[in-house]
């Protein structure tokens, strides 16, 4: 199918089956139930899924392949849909050209910064990234106040005056495609359960969707293979007459570009942008995304961006009442006692989860939620479609 | 010429703090190989050292106050603080007044315990992993000990005051000859300064006068040689990450007067100190002070009225143009050794 083979269409129509059908699959519970919090199928949670998700493909290309590891890659997310906002203020509130223009903005960023990082190997390239993204950071945040809008960031104000038309009775205007606004939904009653279709977030999915085929190509072209020599020993490739450096930067800008792809559709689907999204604590959480969900490999990053953005949504929702509730059946000594136990890693804290998730990642699990999946598997002796389909250098895990 | 050293000062000061925790992850660079991401942790756990010390040293009791009543007429609960108990009033209150400086004695026992679990814990399995898993690792680790602290803390700054003795301002400029009130400088960022050379210089002498430190040295130049000869390196080793804790662990017990320690401050030097490493040269530990304090100066004079007016913005993004400048123009940083993490 389209170029791929077995084993990859069969993992490309688990994809877009799951992504076309995540309103029912996220929505398993009944509304009103008690585990209805559990849900996660409303539209501003699976739109980050797999904005996320595009975000931690894109870094996947960089750091999986070439094992070039950048701290800096939220600069490119924030440079991407600035570009966008500006694309929605004054040209157009189409989202169509604001995403074109938060591909290539994205993509030359990454050129300029690539050429300069990429100097450098190892931990200096880590560095050389993180402190071009602080200064981005800093520059949106101060010097840049008349582009960036500074602390405050850019929104759509009833005074823009888009080009090609924007509202003319002064209301604000709304990011939409062809007219079809963003945010329409169409919600579906079936018994207790309400699913809700809405309009960006299947935008979001098919851009997602382009970007995952996109990456299963560039995972098994010749290019690819070429990443791959980056990372396993520059030295035999510079011998055999190939430049590593050309190979990288591309791979770099690629994974740029598909970062401003993040970032457009970020400002299309809430059109608003501010310099935090370029702190590097958010590159911090690219990183973490892809490791947790296995680099190197296909699938990986999109589940290690899609339990990232759930446990932030849910866990940070439950409290020491919801907790109350679950332990309810404990005698009351003990139900205060494991209250008091599990609060510590939900709420507020969920970050602590999450460092600890990743710690033991990291330590037992290098190759992430993949590799724990075909270690799974191998123990029991069966093959599951999505381990199959697994890429094949899941086993050489992350460096 | 007053504004010129009222700069220097601001950027030795800061310049301290930076060549303190540079010098800590230089150390565990060079011995150990091992590029430890949760060094800014390690420093918030100090300044919490000194929250904690101060807490536990104000900690009261209630006494019914017999001679005197509330509003209601009942008669007056009075907080009477265990110190002054134990020690009387006028001592008490003087311990309680000096805890920061009492809490240097709390933290390096507890840094270095800290640094032992840490290295004997979870450091020790990452040696002959890449480094890229290093980083992640201990960039967990130091994201795990932000959210204890802030469970305990909270997310907001806590207040962490200097002595009474210490807090006030110095009229530096009478020292060199200007007119009294030309040069007004705070009291506790000077002990700062001092405090942090202290240190340095006992880090030094350490590594260069005795024979642990000289052990130390020889195995950071060879570390299988060293072996080969029958002396445990690692044990070694493992009692510099702990005194790499433990200086990173003061430093930051010192500075929790001047900025209020809050959970973020770990994740916010850890940016920083590692470019310092990188400017000064990775596993150069003269490289490390010197870049520290030469950073420190050149970002306190960018931040000059006169020179952010000229280029607005430039205060926060020099340090980055620097080190990209530097890391572009001299790959192994001011003084970095050839060999050292050229992959």
């Amino acid at each position: 199918m389209l170029g791929l083979n077995k084993k990859d269409s069969t993992l490309m129509l688990v994809v877009i089956g799951l992504v076309v059908f995540a309103p029912f699959l996220l929505n398993p519970f009944p509304e009103g139930s008690a585990m209805a919090q559990f849900n996660a199928g409303y539209p501003d949670l699976m739109q980050r899924f797999v904005i996320f998700g595009i975000l931690a493909i894109g870094f996947n290309i960089l750091f999986g392949l070439t094992g070039y590891l950048s701290f800096g890659h939220a600069a490119f997310l924030g440079v991407g849909s600035y570009a966008a906002i500006w694309s929605l203020k004054l040209f157009t509130l189409n989202v169509i050209p604001a995403i074109i223009f938060a591909i290539v903005i994205g993509g030359l960023f990454a050129w300029v910064i690539g050429k300069i990082s990429l100097r450098r190997s190892g931990i200096y390239f880590s560095i050389l990234t993180l402190a071009f993204a602080q200064m981005s950071f800093a520059m949106a945040y101060s010097v840049l106040t008349p582009i960036t809008g500074g602390e405050t960031g850019l929104q759509i104000k009833n005074t823009d005056n888009p080009l090609l038309g924007g509202p003319t009775d002064g209301s604000i205007g709304r990011a939409n495609l062809f007219g079809a606004e963003m945010g329409n939904s169409f919600e579906l009653g079936f018994g207790n359960w309400v699913f809700t279709f809405n309009l960006g977030y299947y935008i979001a999915a098919l851009a997602m969707l382009v970007a995952f085929y996109l990456s299963i190509r560039i995972f098994r072209s010749p290019f690819g293979i070429m990443l791959r020599a980056v990372k396993s020993n520059q030295n035999r490739m510079n011998y055999t007459g190939l430049t590593p450096k050309v190979y990288t930067l591309y791979a770099f800008v690629i994974s740029g570009m598909y970062a401003g792809l993040a970032g457009g559709l970020m400002v299309a689907m809430d059109t608003q942008v501010g310099p935090e999204r370029m702190f590097w604590t958010a590159s911090g959480e690219i990183v973490i995304m892809t490791i947790l969900g296995g680099a190197g490999t296909l699938i990986g990053p999109v589940l290690g961006a899609g339990s990232i953005k759930y446990m932030e949504n849910i866990l940070s929702k439950i409290n020491k009442d919801v907790l109350h509730q679950w332990f309810a059946f404990l005698p009351d000594g003990l139900e205060d006692a494991m209250v008091v136990f599990a609060d510590i890693f939900v709420g507020k804290q969920w970050h602590f989860t999450l460092g600890i998730v990743f710690m033991l990642v990291v330590i037992f699990l290098p190759g992430g939620l993949v590799e724990g999946a075909q270690r799974l598997s191998a123990r029991f002796g069966r093959k599951k479609t999505t381990d199959t389909a697994a890429d094949s250098s899941a086993g050489t895990p992350a460096e | 010429m007053d504004q010129i050293i009222v700069q220097i000062l601001n950027g030795l000061d800061k310049g301290s703090a930076y060549a303190l925790i540079a010098l800590g992850l230089t150390l565990i660079f060079g011995t150990l190989g091992v590029v430890n991401f949760a060094h800014g942790a390690l420093f918030m756990m100090g300044a919490f050292c000194a929250v904690i010390t101060s807490k536990i040293l104000s900690s009261s009791h209630k006494v019914v106050d017999d001679t005197r009543t509330d509003f209601l007429g009942n008669p007056l609960e009075v907080d009477v603080f265990y110190v002054q108990d134990w020690f009387g009033e006028a001592a008490g209150a003087a311990i309680m007044d000096w805890a920061v400086p009492l809490a240097i004695l709390i933290s390096i026992p507890v840094m270095i315990l800290i640094g032992f679990i840490m290295e004997r814990g979870l450091i020790k399995h990452f040696y002959k992993r890449p480094h890229a898993d290093q980083i992640l690792v201990t960039f967990g680790l130091a994201i795990v000990m932000g959210e204890v602290i802030k469970y305990y803390f909270g997310a907001n700054p806590i207040q962490t005051p200097a002595p009474d003795a210490l807090s006030g301002r110095v009229d530096f400029g009478v020292w060199f000859g200007y007119g009294p009130n030309a040069i007004v400088y705070p009291m506790w960022r000077l002990v700062y300064f001092f405090f942090s050379a202290t240190i340095i210089a006992a880090v030094f002498a350490f590594l260069q006068f005795t024979t642990f430190g000289m052990v130390v040295r020889a195995g950071m130049a060879d570390r299988e040689t060293v072996g080969l000869l029958g002396i445990d390196i690692d044990k070694r080793f493992t009692f510099m990450f702990g005194l790499a804790a433990a200086v990173a662990g003061i430093a930051g017990v010192m500075y929790a007067p001047i900025v209020s320690p809050a959970y973020t401050m770990g994740m916010d030097w850890l940016v920083l100190s590692f470019v310092v490493v990188v400017v000064g040269g990775m596993g150069s530990l003269p490289g490390a002070v010197l870049a520290g304090f030469v950073l420190g100066i050149i970002e306190s004079f960018a931040s000059m009225p006169s020179i952010v007016n000229l280029l607005p913005g430039i205060n926060q993004i020099v340090i980055y143009v620097v080190a990209i400048a530097i890391l572009l123009l001299r790959p192994r940083g001011l003084m970095g050794r050839k060999g050292v993490m050229e992959d």
